[in-house]
């Protein structure tokens, strides 16, 4: 008997263990972007779908900008959008000038997205990233 | 003895800010990302350590504000209307045929940090010089409500860690219109600027250029004597179309201008077209006026520049731990040395 107490005990042991590490897998992983000469360092990303990430993008520069993540189509519209500032989607950013902004994203599913600064001339200047979803 | 000097005349686009709600004013960046070029007509000469600017900002029509900035090579004593016709003069000179219109937008800049030196009112233009680098002059500049271009970070910083001086300019289009300027008519600047280094900013010309678009300018100079420039000016865009004495009558004309009594009895007059990639133009124009034909890779922005930087705390303890960890022995063993020589009575040997 006192040996199978031992191993329900140890059996609890594990599984709270497990529900540990799986609450350290629900937090989100973390990325830091940095702004600098209107350019996003790094400029190629890789995320998994389907967890939460968390981007804390550090603009350096005197200006604003905006990091804009997601497909072609939404980047397009982005291209003739008149939003001034960006607060309302996780996916779409805007980081006043000299300023850190943290947005927490969960991509459902595997793809290849952008992230752009569409305030204007931004994009043309190079203000482009890409964020492989795997 | 006069030591003249340089005198640049810079047919220009400077497009730095736009002003006011965002994009929607014809600014310099407009709604669709386009930029409208401004042409900016600047005169800057050096004569006895100082320089002096004489910009014409353009009235191009439209409604609101718009700007632009100037760096400049540091801080000037005096800002004032320029004289009527001192630009067209020069460029009357150059090319009689085709009278030319310049234009010169002016800037705005300071940042909430920057110093504000000096503000001056001149018709409808908003002059404001401001001490600071790129990241204040950025501030001041969204502060009062305009938006920079995105490569104004780098080439502020470009400017600021050689000279934090810049002069902006806010050209307030509602108010030229009340005041009758119809399109085309300038606003002359002069500025005064005591300075030991005398340069031409060319590089901020590209302000909000992308790939593909160019910079067409006309940079006039005057020089007691013919000057040494760098980098070459029949290279990397440029080209020297005019090197020869100036004329008599020109630097008359040019003295009988309002303010312009500085302008001396003989001097080198130069004029170099730039017409190239606007990302070539990496560089200003630095000239050696002294007859020492050295003109200044720095100046030029060529070299690594920027104030000098005071060594970091952990530098002086290091340099006085090392200064103990081999002055202590040093000194230790001549000390040593001196007293086993002492503890040595003279003739000890010999006994």
């Amino acid at each position: 008997m006192f040996s199978v107490s031992r191993r329900a005990v140890g059996v609890l042991l594990g599984a709270a263990l497990v529900a540990l590490l799986a609450g350290c897998g629900a937090s989100p992983m973390r990325i830091q972007i940095t702004i600098h000469y209107s350019h996003y360092d790094p400029s190629r990303l890789s995320v998994p779908h389907g967890v939460p990430v968390t981007f804390v993008i550090r603009n350096t520069d005197p200006i604003d900008h905006e990091w804009i993540v997601g497909d072609a189509p939404l980047q397009q519209r982005h291209r003739t959008g008149t939003e001034p500032v960006h607060n309302a989607r996780p996916t779409e950013i805007t980081i006043p000038a000299l300023t850190t902004r943290e947005t927490t994203v969960t991509f459902d599913k595997a793809g290849l997205l952008q992230y752009i600064c569409h305030l204007p001339r931004h994009e043309d200047y190079g203000m482009v990233g890409w964020l492989t979803v795997t | 003895m006069r030591r003249l000097s340089t005198v640049a005349a810079t047919t220009v686009v400077a497009l730095l800010f736009t002003a006011g709600p965002a994009f929607a004013c014809g600014g310099l960046i407009g709604p669709n990302g386009a930029v409208n070029l401004l042409r900016t007509t600047t005169l800057a000469a050096y004569h006895g350590g100082v320089e002096h600017y004489i910009t014409a900002f353009q009235f191009a029509g439209g409604g609101g504000q718009f700007g632009s900035i100037v760096p400049l090579p540091g801080i000037p004593t005096k800002v004032e209307r320029g004289g009527d016709w001192t630009l067209q003069r020069l460029i009357r000179e150059t090319d009689p045929p085709t009278p030319e219109a310049f234009a010169l937008f002016g800037a705005a800049s300071a940042s909430r940090d920057a110093q504000v030196l000096m503000q001056v009112r001149i018709d409808a233009l908003d002059i404001t010089v401001l001490k600071g680098g790129g990241d204040q002059v950025g501030a001041w500049a969204k502060e009062h409500g305009f938006r920079l271009p995105p490569d104004a970070p780098e080439v502020l910083d470009f400017y600021a860690s050689r000279s934090p001086i810049f002069l902006a300019a806010v050209f307030d289009a509602d108010a030229a219109r009340v005041r009758g300027q119809s399109i085309g008519d300038g606003t002359p600047v002069h500025v005064t600027i005591p300075t030991a280094n005398p340069w031409v900013p060319l590089r901020i010309l590209g302000l909000g250029k992308i790939e593909g678009e160019k910079v067409e300018a006309d940079v006039y100079l005057l020089n007691d004597r013919k000057p040494a420039l760098l980098p070459d000016p029949n290279a990397n865009g440029l080209t020297l179309q005019v090197s020869e004495p100036a004329s008599a009558s020109l630097l008359k004309d040019l003295r009988s201008d309002k303010g312009m009594g500085w302008i001396p009895q003989h001097a080198w007059l130069s004029k170099i077209r730039i017409d190239g990639p606007a990302s070539d133009l990496r560089f200003d124009l630095a000239i050696d006026a002294s007859g020492r034909g050295q003109p200044s890779l720095r100046d030029a922005g060529l070299a690594p520049f920027g104030p000098i930087q005071p060594p970091a705390p952990w530098v002086g303890w290091v340099l006085l731990l090392a200064a103990v960890g081999l002055g202590l022995p040093i000194f230790g063993a001549a000390f040593l040395a001196r007293m086993a020589t002492r503890r040595v009575p003279p003739g000890a040997g010999a006994a």
